[in-house]
């Protein structure tokens, strides 16, 4: 990789701008696409390489390319600057999250407990419409408050997130799901919530907690075929 | 967030070492057939000075590609190497799992 490419490839990420490198196998000749001048067919591939994030090998004419897909880092919005975001924050940002916290609660929202973390105080309607949730987004409401959490998942809904959770138990989500329907969301997209978030491992400790939203939040991205969720818990 | 400790960015890290004047070869794995552990796309950085981060495979073909890598990083050449069941050395080298790999090896210059 030559200098300037690997500076291109470098600058592209830092900007956040999806980009792919097209190596020629075997000589090695690179280049970056989106490029205009690139060859038509060799430009939709690259395409849907982002689009399925996939890297892979192709051959295009009589030419083998290998395009190496580099999106930019998946967003996990949290609403709620509570003790469980605190867990969960670093935890995402070692899955390559790109974090935002979102709380309109200065208390909460503060510096000392969430360093390096992109902290927005605006109301969650507010904050979701300037963050425009995308395919590549993940929302967790995590306030147990209607007038925090009822917002942001009303904008999630109407966004093409692909994982949206909401912290809770069953009884408050189901609270929840009567509220969302008179805000007109239908039975269909309501059930986009995982409600209660997270795997079922009856996790206590906020730790705990994160390691479950954030093993579902894999399987969602992922495919991973999961098991459903039990509707009641047998008492103990 | 300010820092991104993806740990999955092999590329970063190989353009931090190149900036730290490193010299640095990165193999990929471009394609894969049966049971390979890692998908196309995977990379394994490593410096003549024998720094090494992230992986091809499961561990089993690191040593070797990091061989390579240092024949690349010296001739500065490109290498498409074949990994797998139809290849006598990788099972020297212990591909055990059955799997079947291409790994490019390029030098970042």
């Amino acid at each position: 990789m030559t200098p300037e490419t690997l500076k291109a490839l470098t600058e592209a990420r830092a900007a956040k701008r999806p980009i792919v490198v097209a190596t020629k196998l075997p000589s090695g000749e690179q280049l970056l696409l989106p490029d205009p001048a690139a060859p038509a067919e060799l430009a939709a591939a690259a395409t849907k390489a982002l689009d399925r994030d996939e890297s892979g090998t192709h051959v295009i004419g009589n030419e083998t390319w290998f395009l190496h897909a580099y999106n930019p880092p998946l967003r996990l919005i949290i609403v709620g600057a509570v003790h469980i975001a605190q867990a969960l924050v670093p935890m995402a940002a070692h899955l390559g999250l790109a974090v935002i916290v979102v709380d309109p609660r200065r208390s909460f929202a503060t510096e000392e407990r969430f360093p390096n973390v992109t902290v927005s105080s605006e109301w969650p309607d507010d904050a979701m419409d300037e963050l425009k949730p995308d395919v590549r987004t993940a929302v967790v409401t995590l306030t147990h408050d209607p007038k925090l959490d009822d917002p942001a998942l009303d904008r999630a809904l109407k966004s093409p997130a692909f994982y949206i959770g909401a912290l809770g138990s069953r009884r408050t989500h189901a609270r929840r799901v009567a509220r969302l329907k008179e805000l007109g969301h239908t039975d269909e997209a309501i059930a986009r919530i995982k409600g209660p978030v997270g795997l079922d491992l009856g996790a206590i400790t906020a730790p705990e907690i994160a390691v479950s939203i954030l093993a579902e939040f894999v399987a969602a991205r992922r495919n991973g075929a999961l098991a459903p969720k039990q509707p009641e818990k047998q008492a103990a | 967030m300010t820092a991104n400790p993806d740990s999955d960015d092999i590329l970063s890290t190989a353009a931090a070492w190149v900036a730290q004047g490193e010299q640095v070869a990165i193999a990929t794995v471009t394609e894969t057939w049966g049971s390979s552990p890692r998908p196309a796309g995977s990379q394994l950085a490593v410096t003549k000075s024998g720094r090494m981060a992230g992986s091809v495979s499961g561990g089993c073909i690191e040593g070797a590609v990091a061989e390579i890598a240092m024949k690349t990083i010296e001739t500065g050449t490109p290498q498409l190497m074949d990994f797998g069941i139809t290849d006598e050395r990788a099972w020297e080298v212990g591909l055990a799992c059955g799997g079947k790999l291409k790994v490019f090896v390029e030098k970042l210059s």
